[in-house]
C-alpha cells in the first residue's frame, strides 16, 4: 500500500470522522453534561440527513443546514416534553420518538427510503466549484466539515459557559441544587435536548450531503458509535475545561473512524461496524467497574484457597 | 412573615402504609424570627421544612410568605425566597462544577446568556473570605473535592447570596465533625443575624435549641406542641424542656440521639 493510498485513506476517516463528531458533541452535551442518554439520536440523524436531503433537492442548498438543525429541534423538544412534562421515563421517550421518527423520516423522503443527491447541488458541491483549480481542490468535504466541527465547539464552549449554560450542567449533576437555585430544571433539560438535537441533525444533514445519498439506515446504530467516540475521546482529553472535553470528543470520532478503516484493511467486513462500536462501549463503560472489582474477586479466590 | 395556616399532608393515603405526616399545623414566623424546632423522629420536622419549600403540595391549609400566597407554588420559584440546608452536606452543590461556577449559578445574575463577571468574582471572593476556610483562593477547584464541612459552608453562602425572606436549617450541622460543626454553626450564626434573616432550625441538641435564637418550638405527631419565646424560654433548663414535653404530648421524648446530646 503506498503513502498517497493511505493519506487518503487518512483523508476519508478524517472527514468522516469530522461529520459524525457533531453527533458526538451532541451527546457530549445531552449524555455527558445533561446525563440524559438520548435514544432518539438515530432517528433524529436520520431526520436531519431526510429533511437536509429534500431541502437540498428543492434547490436550496443553504437552507438545507438551518432546516435540518429545526427539524432536530423539534425532535428534541418532544423527546424532552415527553420526560419532563409527560412522565415518561427518559429512555422509553428516546425510544418512543426513534420509533416514531421511522415513519416520519420516510414521510419526508416522500414515501420513499432512498434519496439520491448525486446531481443535486448541496454545500459541499458549492465549495468544490469554488476550489476547483487551487491547491485546495481535494479538500473541500474535509474544508466543510472543519467549518462546521469549529463553530459548534466554539460555540458549545461558550454557551456552556453561560448561566444557562451552568444550570444545564448543574442539572446532570445536581438537579436538587437546580431547583434551589430557582430555576426550572425542566426548562434546562428541554433546551439542552434541543440543542444537542440540532446538531445530531446537522451531522445527518452533512453526512447525507457529503454521500450524496441519504437512506432510511443512515442513523442507524449511530447513538452506539457516537457514545463509543464520546467515551474514547474521553480516555484522551476527559478533564480539564469544557473546550478541551468538547476537542476530545472530536478527536474521538475521528480516532474511531481511523481504527475503523484501519480494521477495514485488515479484511474485518465493513458490516462489523456496529458490532466493533457497541464492544468499544460495553469495554469503556464496565471497563473501570470491572476493574474495581478485581481486589474483591482476589480475595474471594485467595479466601477459597485457603480454606481448601 | 411567614404565615402558616392549618396544613395538613398524608403520605400514601389509601394504603397500609399511610402517614398523617402534619396534622393542621399552623405556625407565624415573624421577620427575623430564629426559631430552633426539637421533637423526636418521625415528629414531622422534616416534612414541615419540605411543605414550605414545596418538595410536595400541602394536601389543605395555606401558606403565605410577605403577604404572597406561595401553597401552589413550585419549589424551584419558592427557592427564590426559601434557601434550605440539609444533614447531607452533598445535597446543596453540584460536585462536578467548580465552586465559582456554583455560586454563580446560585447568584443567579445576568440574565440567561450572562457570564462571571469579573465583579460576580469579586463578590464571590470576598464572600468566600468571610468563611476563613481559604476557599476564596480555589474558586477554580471542584465542588466534589471540598470536605463535608467546606461543601455546608459553601452551601451556606449559596443559600444566603442574594438574601432569602427565610432560611430553613435541617440539622445542617449534625454530619460534620464536632469542630467544623462549631464552626459552621457559628457562620450561620454570624449570617442570619448580620443579614437580619428569618430562620427555622431543627436540631437534636437540647441545649443548643435553647442557647440559639430567639424562640423554640416542639413537635409531636405532625403539630407544633410547645412554643415559647422570650422571659419564659431565657429561664428554660433542659429538664424543664423535657418535663414540657412530657406535659404535653403526654408521653416522654424518647429518642435516644436527643437524650445523649443533652
Amino acid at each position: 500500500m503506498d503513502i498517497s493510498s493511505i493519506l487518503s485513506l487518512l483523508q476519508t476517516s478524517v472527514e468522516l470522522g469530522l461529520v459524525s463528531s457533531l453527533t458526538v458533541l451532541a451527546l457530549f452535551l445531552s449524555y455527558t453534561m445533561l446525563n440524559v442518554c438520548d435514544l432518539s439520536t438515530d432517528g433524529c440523524f436520520t431526520l436531519g440527513a431526510a429533511v437536509g436531503a429534500v431541502v437540498a433537492l428543492s434547490g436550496h442548498p443553504f437552507l438545507s443546514i438551518p432546516a435540518a438543525m429545526l427539524a432536530g429541534v423539534t425532535s428534541g423538544f418532544i423527546t424532552g416534553m415527553l420526560q419532563t412534562k409527560m412522565g415518561i421515563d427518559s429512555l422509553l421517550s428516546g425510544i418512543i420518538v426513534n420509533t416514531a421518527l421511522y415513519s416520519i423520516n420516510i414521510a419526508i423522503m416522500g414515501n420513499s427510503s432512498l434519496i439520491n443527491l448525486n446531481k443535486t447541488e448541496t454545500v459541499f458541491t458549492i465549495l468544490k466549484t469554488a476550489l476547483s483549480g487551487t491547491s485546495m481542490a481535494g479538500m473541500y468535504k474535509a474544508v466543510i466539515a472543519v467549518i462546521a466541527v469549529a463553530a459548534t465547539v466554539i460555540f458549545l464552549a461558550l454557551f456552556l459557559s453561560t448561566r444557562l449554560g451552568l444550570a444545564i450542567r448543574a442539572t446532570g449533576n445536581n438537579p436538587d441544587m437546580v431547583r434551589s437555585s430557582s430555576i426550572n430544571p425542566v426548562f434546562t433539560t428541554l433546551v439542552g435536548l434541543c440543542v444537542a438535537n440540532a446538531f445530531t441533525a446537522l451531522s445527518g444533514c452533512m453526512l447525507g450531503q457529503l454521500q450524496k445519498s441519504v437512506n432510511i439506515d443512515i442513523g442507524t446504530g449511530m447513538v452506539t458509535m457516537a457514545l463509543a467516540s464520546l467515551l474514547i475521546g474521553r480516555a484522551f482529553l476527559g478533564r480539564g475545561k469544557i473546550t478541551t472535553r468538547a476537542i476530545g470528543a472530536v478527536l474521538g470520532a475521528v480516532i474511531f473512524r481511523i481504527v475503523y478503516a484501519v480494521a477495514l484493511r485488515f479484511n474485518m467486513p465493513a458490516f462489523m461496524l456496529k458490532f466493533v462500536s457497541s464492544v468499544i462501549v460495553i469495554i469503556a463503560i464496565s471497563g473501570p467497574y470491572l476493574k474495581s472489582r478485581i481486589p474483591v474477586i482476589k480475595r474471594r479466590l485467595s479466601a477459597k484457597k485457603a480454606r481448601a | 412573615m411567614l404565615v402558616i395556616d392549618k396544613i395538613t399532608k398524608t403520605f400514601n393515603p389509601g394504603t397500609i402504609n399511610e402517614k398523617q405526616a402534619l396534622k393542621g399545623l399552623s405556625l407565624t414566623v415573624n421577620d427575623s424570627d430564629f426559631i430552633t424546632i426539637i421533637g423526636a423522629n418521625g415528629a414531622g420536622k422534616s416534612t414541615l421544612f419540605n411543605a414550605i419549600r414545596g418538595k410536595f403540595l400541602t394536601d389543605s391549609g395555606s401558606i403565605l410568605l410577605d403577604g404572597e400566597d406561595i401553597t401552589l407554588q413550585p419549589d424551584y420559584v419558592r427557592a427564590r425566597n426559601i434557601g434550605m440546608l440539609f444533614q447531607d452536606p452533598m445535597l446543596g452543590s453540584a460536585p462536578g462544577m467548580t465552586i465559582e461556577e456554583n455560586l454563580a449559578l446560585a447568584a443567579g445574575r445576568g440574565g440567561w446568556f450572562g457570564r462571571i463577571s469579573k465583579a460576580d468574582r469579586e463578590l464571590f471572593r470576598e464572600r468566600l473570605s468571610l468563611l476563613d476556610m481559604g476557599l476564596e483562593d480555589r474558586m477554580d477547584s471542584l465542588v466534589g473535592l471540598l470536605s463535608g464541612g467546606q461543601r455546608q459552608a459553601l452551601t451556606l453562602m449559596m443559600a444566603t447570596i442574594n438574601k432569602p425572606k427565610l432560611l430553613m436549617l435541617d440539622e445542617h450541622t449534625a454530619a460534620l465533625d464536632p469542630a467544623t460543626a462549631e464552626k459552621v454553626l457559628e457562620l450561620t450564626k454570624s449570617i442570619v443575624r448580620d443579614n437580619n434573616i428569618s430562620c427555622l432550625m431543627v436540631t437534636h441538641n437540647m441545649q443548643s435549641a435553647l442557647d440559639l435564637g430567639n424562640r423554640t418550638i416542639m413537635m409531636d405527631q405532625g403539630n407544633i406542641i410547645f412554643d415559647t419565646s422570650g422571659e419564659e424560654r431565657a429561664k428554660l433548663t433542659v429538664n424543664d424542656f423535657l418535663l414540657k414535653f412530657k406535659e404535653a404530648a403526654g408521653k416522654a421524648l424518647d429518642s435516644d440521639r436527643m437524650l445523649l446530646e443533652r
